[in-house]
């Protein structure tokens, strides 16, 4: 019986949503058909036939060596990376939530990041970490460890990896403080009452009321990881050395663009839909309470 | 004056909330609509407004047919439950924003609100926002923006709910002292029956999307049409107790009385309505007696509410205040002319006037 | 009550230097003669080329072949910035008043439609929409740069769930003030929205300047080159170089930066909300 008072009139609404809908219809939908199309599809070299060869692509995507590792890389990139963004975030959030004095101070320096691009995040780290004049290179080789950015598969996860995480722990903060703050004073007084160690608290009151906050981010961190890092791993490793840092992302990009392979960038593009399908639909399953219709 | 002819609203859903409503409102009349949530009363104001399409029916304002008007040419102006100020507009803005959007030129939209504020003595805070505003002062802006703009038609819905107590007394009767003053024809919605008795010229109960009764207050107190008017009007509601009537006489808690007023109904059983107020300490000369086992006194100041038991049915009576114990036997008494019949549907049964009454 | 805050202090110390650390490096190195850098390697403590470094990368071009400096490049990055947010904003506000304020024909159709876009973000589309855009000649333009992504759902999303918070009764009231779905919209949604807007504004004015991949894509001109594309441009350069001018990278990559940053520092309290308030 409640509804919302709403207009009737012809015209004027679908002239409101035409931009809108003729951005996806253009720019999302018939590009993603396009590459479904394209993954059934052998198109050569310049691009002037091409020959339907049904999942052709994707056995040979999946025989290939190179792009398990390149699954294997990115699931666990994105693991490591979300765990360690979150765990960092949270504790920072906890100690900032806690303190009397300086909150304002550490909120701006712990949140300022977020505006860095992530290429630009990469290009700092590749200087940080730069084989001749980079600093921790050079404190790293007194502590006896040979770092190398660009010969050295783990050296150049390790840097990725930092780089990442250093990126993305801002966001986490933000959200997790806005996550304390919501609860009550009340919930907190009280469970000052009921318990006394701090620690117990935490874990018994705190962490259990930030679970959504922390599921929620979960799933974001692991878009960030999947997809937004392109531009850390371009700048820094271009996805080497040898191969070892190719995300799957990276590898789209490489392959189909730089290398031609429209077919099997594109067959790629359609296990990537997949992955994203899967994430969306845990991330939908979680929060229909909210997006509800 | 406004019409409404067998009004019917039936929303999407299938429910029905107006189930053909028909009434006749003069100029000048202060109409209070009231009954429980759901009851319809805010679809029919609605309605009437134009914030709703009827599904059936007509509404006539000033013999003009205007249910398929849009809202703002239907020449009415509104109070909303939670004012509706324009947040972001100042107090001045708000009130000549009805009136821009009409293209009213901007000295007689000033000499208006002049006219406005000074009536509602809202001159003070004309360039405030409503963020800044108290509850009461609000809802003189809320009043004010329907006033500036000479309506026909007057519609409260539900204005006084989000005050507290004290402010809503007094909002009550500046209200009335106004509508006095301006002489428009208002409808006014509400769920609480003090609101309704105090303000309306007449009052028409819903119940379910239909007219239970209309009738001037003294009417729907003294005379309710149907057992669901006497428990919805009056506080603490009516008790209702079964009886039994045949040739006039009325059988209650093993007593008879002889009421010839009521000579002509055939015999039934029927449920006897007493309000609390009328069941008193003072035997009456010619009236039903019962008793009464205490349970529980809540006093009120000047006097007290007593809940107990009669023949083992809860009863509610208003005493004076005296000192009760616990299970100590009341004997209460009614005056005939206070006993209120209804039948086995819940109509009331009606007396017929004195003189034919003793005529037959 | 509260204990052992020190503690507190010294953990969040260390997040904070983590933080800023970086940075600091980069700007500290950056006010040094390269030949330091190359001998000595980053620089904790500032050097005395600060005025000359930046007023050179500002007007000098680095290892483009056109005339592209760094002030080219970041009036290209706000004009990305700002049409991204600018265009964001407009679309979704229009698209998320049809859903909200209109009943028409189809509306949950219209829902899902830019409802499933978030399940297409730009890399598994990254080819065919390449085509699409050189197809449209939009390659090598600001159009092609920025009209394709502004259509965006969270945006859509954030307008209709925040439209949906004001109260019904404003709209009724406007019916009876004689105020049409324009009236309504200029009138008072509109400003009723202004801090929503200046909230999604500063967080996708980051985005759009922020936006790496498609303007390496769509852009082999270099005077369409946005600040954060261009330096990698000025690497490979550098890389190149027997005396790399590390110096111009690091300013460079400041310049990156600062206009984000001040945009958050001093909008600080509106970034916020928008960031929590766009993924309810």
């Amino acid at each position: 019986m409640e509804q919302r008072q709403q207009y009737t009139h012809s015209a004027l609404p679908y002239f409101l949503l035409v931009p809108q809908i003729a951005i996806i219809a253009i720019f999302f939908f018939y590009p993603a058909a396009e590459a479904v199309y394209l993954s059934f599809m052998l198109e050569d070299p310049w691009g002037q036939s091409s020959l339907f060869v049904g999942l052709e692509n994707y056995t040979i995507l999946f025989n290939s060596t190179e792009y398990l590792k390149s699954v294997v890389f990115t699931l666990g990139f994105a693991l490591v990376v979300s765990f360690l963004s979150l765990s960092i975030a949270l504790l920072l959030a906890v100690k900032a939530n806690n303190i009397l004095h300086g909150k304002g101070a550490y909120k701006i320096t712990l949140t300022w990041v977020y505006a860095v691009a992530p290429a630009v995040a990469g290009i700092m780290g590749g200087f940080m970490f730069n084989p001749h004049i980079g600093v921790f290179t050079e404190i790293f080789a007194s502590l006896g460890w040979d770092f190398s950015l660009y010969t050295d598969p783990f050296d150049a996860t390790f840097v990725l990896v930092l780089v990442s995480v250093w990126k993305q722990v801002s966001v986490n903060f933000i959200y997790f403080l806005a996550g304390l703050q919501s609860i009550s004073y009340a919930v907190n007084e009280a469970a000052m009452l009921d318990c006394e160690s701090d620690r117990r608290r935490f874990w018994t009151i705190t962490f259990p009321l930030l679970a959504p906050t922390g599921f929620f981010l979960l799933v974001i961190n692991l878009t960030y990881a999947f997809f937004e890092t392109f531009g850390v791993i371009d700048t820094l490793t271009s996805g080497g050395p040898g191969g070892g840092t190719t995300s799957l992302v990276y590898k789209i990009y490489r392959d189909g663009f730089i290398g031609t392979d429209l077919g099997g960038s594109a067959a790629q593009s359609v296990v990537l839909l997949v992955l994203v399908l899967a994430l969306t639909w845990v991330q939908f399953k979680f929060v229909e309470k909210r997006v509800h219709y | 004056m406004l019409a409404l002819k067998n009004l019917v609203k039936t929303y999407e859903n299938g429910h029905q909330a107006v189930k053909g409503v028909s009434v006749d409102i003069k100029q000048g009349e202060f109409i209070v609509l009231v009954g429980p949530s759901g009851c319809g009363k805010s679809s029919i104001l609605r309605s009437i407004a134009g914030l709703e399409s009827i599904t059936g029916g007509e509404i006539h304002l000033n013999n003009r047919r205007i249910d398929n008007e849009k809202p703002a040419s239907r020449d009415i102006a509104m109070v909303f439950q939670n004012y509706a100020l324009y947040p972001h507009m100042t107090v001045y803005e708000n009130l000549a924003y009805g009136l821009k959007n009409r293209g009213i030129d901007r000295d007689t939209i000033e000499s208006k609100i002049e006219k406005v504020a000074k009536t509602l003595k809202i001159a003070d805070y004309l360039e405030r926002k409503p963020a800044k505003l108290s509850g009461g002062q609000r809802q003189r802006v809320a009043m004010g923006r329907a006033i500036v703009r000479d309506p026909q038609l007057f519609l409260f819905d539900e204005p006084l709910s989000n005050l507290d107590a004290s402010l809503r007394a007094h909002m009550r009767l500046e209200i009335k002292k106004l509508q006095r003053e301006l002489a428009v024809t208002s409808v006014y919605v509400t769920h609480d029956q003090v609101e309704a008795m105090t303000l309306a010229d007449r009052i028409i109960v819903l119940n379910q999307g239909e007219i239970e009764q209309i009738g001037t207050p003294a009417e729907v107190y003294h005379q309710p049409a149907s057992t669901f008017v006497a428990s919805f009007i009056g506080s603490p509601a009516m008790n209702f107790h079964q009886a039994e009537i045949a040739d006039g006489v009325i059988n209650f808690e093993h007593q008879s009385i002889f009421i010839a007023e009521y000579a002509h109904l055939s015999a039934q059983t029927i449920q006897l309505g007493i309000r609390p107020e009328h069941a008193v300490l003072e035997p009456s000369k010619s009236g039903l007696s019962f008793s009464l086992t205490v349970q529980a006194v809540e006093p009120l100041g000047p006097n007290q509410l007593v809940h107990g038991l009669v023949n083992d049915k809860v009863f509610t009576a208003l005493t004076p205040e005296l000192h009760f114990a616990s299970k100590q036997v009341l004997t209460l008494h009614v005056a005939k002319q206070h006993l209120h019949l209804f039948d086995k549907n819940g109509q009331r049964l009606q007396a017929l006037a004195q003189e034919v009454a003793q005529a037959s | 009550m509260k204990k052992n805050q020190w503690l507190d202090h010294v953990i969040l110390i260390i997040g904070a230097l983590f933080m800023i650390i970086p940075i600091w490096l980069i700007f500290a190195s950056s006010t040094h003669n390269p030949n330091t850098i190359i001998s000595d390697g980053l620089q904790w403590l500032p050097g005395g080329n600060f005025t000359s470094v930046y007023t050179e990368v500002w007007n000098k071009s680095i290892g483009f072949s056109s005339d592209v400096n760094a002030k080219s490049m970041i009036i290209n990055s706000m004009i990305m910035g700002l049409g991204f947010a600018i265009g964001k904003i407009i679309i979704s506000m229009m698209a998320a008043y049809a859903l909200v304020y209109f009943r028409m024909p189809f509306a949950s159709l219209w829902f899902w439609l830019i409802f499933v876009t978030l399940l297409l973000p730009l890399e598994v589309r990254i080819i065919p929409s390449y085509e699409v855009v050189a197809s449209l000649g939009m390659l090598n333009s600001f159009s092609g740069l920025i009209l394709p992504l502004i259509a965006s759902a969270t945006a859509t999303f954030f307008f209709r769930q925040f439209f949906r918070t004001i109260p019904n009764e404003l709209l009724e009231a406007a019916q009876l003030d004689n105020a049409g779905p324009i009236r309504f919209f200029l009138d008072i949604l509109l400003p009723l929205s202004k801090t929503m807007i200046a909230a999604i504004f500063i967080i996708m004015f980051v985005v759009g300047w922020n936006q790496y991949l498609w303007p390496i894509m769509m852009t082999t001109d270099e005077s369409y080159n946005t600040i954060v594309m261009g330096i990698k441009q000025t690497l490979s350069d550098i890389s190149q170089s027997s005396q790399p001018r590390y110096d111009h990278a690091f300013a460079l990559v400041i310049f990156a930066m600062l206009p984000p940053i001040l945009v958050i520092i001093i909008f600080q309290r509106w970034f916020i909300k928008g960031l929590v308030e766009t993924e309810k």
